[in-house]
């Protein structure tokens, strides 16, 4: 019954596109469509939710479509349910917010075609229950989001993002269509039930892994198959950059669970090293490239690769303590990940609908042309700052629980027997606390110079407050950061269901009868955490604070000039800026992940031009990795191209000469 | 299978792989000719041996196919294109005799080396068909890559259909239908073939098909 809701809510999703546009008027369609996708998500959000809490057996589903043999397999259990969730949710949110974004958009039909396809993709992925289906719904997802990215094909940029994003996606699929291959074994299982109990021998487990990460971690954006990521998120328009980032990672995060937990049998213990070194790298290098942005919307796409890291920490720990049977820890350890994958979605698509604001205020993204922007966009302001604490892990909001908990997991990794993990683990805690630390840096300086200050340009100073759809969106979003902070025990209990579906059994005790709201994830002996009292200290200390400075203080205003490092010129651009803020964690981290290199040039004395300061970054990934594959290719197909215009005669040798070097290898062979 | 009946169709498609060698060190076309027909009655013989073997009279009709297309009638119309063409000189070999011939020994033991272990469980006299047919294949697709004269070539591949056509009596079970349209396309092959070689000697006045890639630009 559920299940069929759900695809019947996909259906006219995808219907939406094709069915409204052509019957509306050019600028109409967009509310319409917008409108009919934010209500097929609503009724899915709630039939996922009602799966989820009700506890119910998984439901299962066949449609005669597809290849016939096989038939479409959908499945809803837990695991499926929540990620239906999330999607859902974050798609609703994008829904609401672009029906009074989307009229803004200068070519709206580029983008309504795809969007309820984007969406209805995602939650295939979601809720398929055979490889075809997943691979289909995954391609649609991967097809459709170049799409939107190249919504705005004529900006600077934005085609070089979708080859670079269309490539990417298209191995990504390659390797997943291999994985799959081999989980179904010479007889073609292709479904996922049949792979559930099939058993792998351990040498083609760890090639799955392998092609799992590759597949599913370039979709998701894990160091070193980050670099289509940051180039493509922000060049969608902002509500699908939202999407891309807050939602479409997370489906690609739930391809790896799917996949490692539940599909390849049970792990290695080393297959947790792979997953944490990979989850510590990212987590660090997402943050360290952000710092260094400029542009408001990449600098969120870069950390995206940061969270999608502190959620691979997580899933890492969790592989760890179920190799070694250590249930609990297991448990505390996949529910901080998946509670990091739906506070991900929540905050990122609020600043990216944050940075979408401030776009279609400014017509800008580059933090160095904005500033002052509180004043003019106050209910923008605010929401992003909520974003801004809650993705830097500050307390009481949501982003605070699911790293306290991945750090409560690697308190509890002693335990391991393994000497290799006893010392890996720390090592990424303390990687994970430098990310989080980073990132706090990191968010000070985007909200600071994007709204603190004064305006840096004319655009910033014409700045006006968006509609109050989008408005209505971020402050849904910004409730719903705060309240899954402050009462994390719901979401705690609403996700064991699936932990224990993962786990074989064993969840967190359940939290929501413990008094005060509080969160006890092992014992209260060790740890507890209660957001509730802790807004309830911040409010009161805040508000006294307030109002004492307010009693005891003068009331006169007094006007006096900002300090100005002692120029005389108060013009704007003499402000701290983006690139003066990142410069002390440049100088520590610029010389080995970055190359930075600085050099100053001064005029010659007399002269009267400006000094200046030119700052030069180099990404080694893309150098090490990605130029190298880049070359290699280039030059093969070079020398390839004479094969074009050789004579009959020498393709007849050509075919001579391999049917020869067959025929040889078969002999040697035998 | 008694011993006279392997042995003579052992000597029978030994010796189209025999004329197969022979075929590569032809440097006169009229010569090429003669000892195409001589391949082709050859391939009659041995498919006959086989019809007579197996007890099967379709092969018969594929030997006289054989002996009246490919021993009598393309031939004599080769030969008489040739005189038209007036090409009786010398064909240039591009690699050379000695090596050709070599690179010919090599392709035979070749083949024997693969079929012999592929086809382990049928009987000797399939297993050593097979292996000379293939080597017979090769031999002619040495031939069609070797030459450079437009008859030639077609010579070549002429010799690799007879090939063809000694792997499938061999193998006991080529309809007759099949053997009739396999004839009669490789007969409209050459009628197509021959009228090609016409409109390229109108074109280019030579049948050396050196001079077509430098036509197209792509060799000085």
């Amino acid at each position: 019954m559920v299940l069929s809701v759900l695809l019947r809510a996909m259906a006219a999703m995808a219907l939406a596109g094709g069915a409204i546009i052509p019957v509306c008027r050019r600028h109409s369609a967009g509310p319409w469509v917008y409108g009919t996708v934010l209500a097929a998500c609503s009724i899915a959000f709630a039939a996922a939710l009602a799966h989820l809490s009700s506890g119910a057996a998984p439901l299962t589903l066949t449609l005669p479509l597809g290849i016939p043999w096989l038939g479409a397999h959908f499945r809803l259990d837990a695991l499926s349910a929540f990620f239906v969730a999330v999607v859902n949710l974050g798609g609703a949110a994008a829904s609401l917010y672009a029906i009074g974004y989307g009229r803004h958009e200068s070519e709206p039909l580029r983008t309504l075609p795809f969007y309820p396809g984007f969406l209805a993709a995602m939650n295939l992925v979601v809720l398929a229950d055979d490889a075809f289906v997943f691979l289909f719904a995954w391609e649609l997802m991967s097809l459709s989001s170049w799409a939107l990215v190249m919504a705005h094909h004529r900006a600077e940029g934005t085609a070089r993002a979708g080859y670079i994003y269309l490539v990417m996606a298209g191995f990504g699929t390659l390797c997943l269509l291999l994985a799959f291959g081999l989980l179904a074994g010479s007889e073609g299982a292709y479904t996922f039930d049949a792979m559930r109990h099939g058993a792998l021998p351990e040498s083609l487990q760890t090639l799955v892994l392998i092609l799992v990460l590759l597949g599913a971690g370039s979709k998701a954006g894990i160091v070193p198959l980050h670099v289509w990521l940051p180039l493509a998120h922000p060049a969608a328009p902002s509500h699908v950059s939202a999407l891309m980032s807050g939602v479409m990672t997370k489906v690609a995060v739930y391809g790896l669970i799917r996949i490692v937990f539940t599909l390849a049998g049970p792990p290695a213990w080393w297959w947790a090293v792979i997953v944490l070194i990979i989850g510590g790298a990212t987590a660090v290098l997402g943050v360290l490239y952000a710092l260094m942005q400029h542009d408001l919307k990449r600098l969120l796409a870069y950390h995206t690769v940061e969270n999608i890291g502190i959620i691979y920490i997580g899933l890492g720990l969790a592989l760890a303590f179920q190799t070694n049977h250590l249930s609990i820890g297991a448990a505390l350890a996949l529910t901080a990940a998946l509670f990091h994958v739906l506070n991900h979605s929540l905050f990122k698509s609020l600043l990216f609908f944050g940075s979408g604001a401030v776009l279609r205020a400014t017509g800008e993204r580059d933090m160095e042309h904005l500033g002052g922007l509180i004043h003019r966009m106050p209910v923008t302001a605010a929401t992003f700052l909520i974003g801004c604490a809650a993705i830097s892990a500050l307390p009481p909001l949501n982003g605070f629980v699911s790293e306290w908990l991945t750090f409560q997991a690697i308190l509890i990794s002693p335990d391991l027997p393994q000497w290799g993990l006893k010392f890996l683990v720390p090592a990424i805690g303390a990687a994970l606390a430098l990310s989080a630390a980073l990132a706090a840096a990191c968010f000070v300086k985007a909200f600071g110079i994007t709204f603190l200050g004064r305006p840096r340009t004319p655009h910033a100073v014409a700045a006006t407050e968006v509609d109050p759809c989008s408005r209505g969106a971020m402050a849904f979003l910004a409730v719903l950061c705060i309240l899954a902070g402050v009462l994390p025990g719901l979401v705690v209990d609403a996700l064991s269901g699936v932990v224990r579906e993962l786990t074989a059994g064993s969840s967190l005790p359940a939290q929501s009868g413990l008094p005060w709201l509080s969160l006890v994830p092992l014992s209260t002996a060790r740890s507890s955490y209660n957001g509730l009292i802790l807004l309830v200290f911040l409010t009161f200390t805040s508000t006294l604070i307030a109002v004492s400075l307010r009693r005891l203080a003068s009331h006169a205003v007094r006007r006096a000039p900002a300090w100005d490092c002692g120029a005389p010129d108060a013009s704007p651009i003499t402000q701290y800026s983006a690139g003066s803020f990142a410069q002390p964690i440049r100088r520590v981290f610029g010389g080995f992940a970055f190359r930075a290199k600085e050099r100053v040039e001064m005029p010659e004395p007399g002269s009267m031009q400006p000094a200046r300061l030119h700052v030069q970054l180099r990404d080694h990934i893309w150098d090490i990795i990605f130029a190298p594959i880049q070359k290699a290719i280039a030059f093969t197909t070079e020398r390839l191209n004479t094969l074009q215009f050789l004579t009959i005669r020498s393709y007849l040798a050509l075919v001579f000469g391999a049917l020869i070097l067959l025929l040889s290898g078969l002999a040697l062979w035998q | 299978m008694h011993g006279l009946a392997f042995d003579v169709a052992h000597l029978l498609s030994g010796s189209l792989v025999l004329i197969s060698l022979m075929l590569l060190y032809q440097d006169r076309l009229y010569s090429l000719l003669n000892i195409f027909a001589f391949h082709a009655v050859f391939l009659a013989f041995a498919v006959a041996w086989q019809a007579f073997i197996q007890r099967a009279p379709h092969l018969y009709v594929t030997a006289a196919i054989a002996l009246a297309f490919k021993g009598i009638v393309i031939p004599v119309a080769l030969h008489r294109m040739v005189q038209r063409l007036g090409i009786h000189r010398q064909i240039e070999t591009v690699v050379g005799i000695g090596p050709t011939m070599l690179f010919g020994i090599g392709l035979v033991a070749l083949s024997i080396m693969v079929m012999l272990p592929v086809t382990e469980q049928a009987d000797a006299l399939t297993q050593e068909d097979l292996a000379f047919a293939l080597s017979v294949v090769l031999l002619g697709l040495l031939m069609m890559v070797t030459r450079r004269n437009a008859v030639s070539q077609i010579v070549g591949f002429m010799s690799l259909e007879n090939g063809l056509i000694l792997a499938a009596a061999g193998a006991k079970g080529m309809p007759l239908v099949v053997e009739i349209s396999i004839a009669f396309s490789v007969l409209i092959a050459l009628i197509v073939i021959g009228i090609f070689l016409f409109r390229i000697r109108e074109r280019f006045d030579t049948v050396d098909v050196h001079v077509l890639d430098r036509f197209r630009g792509e060799q000085p």
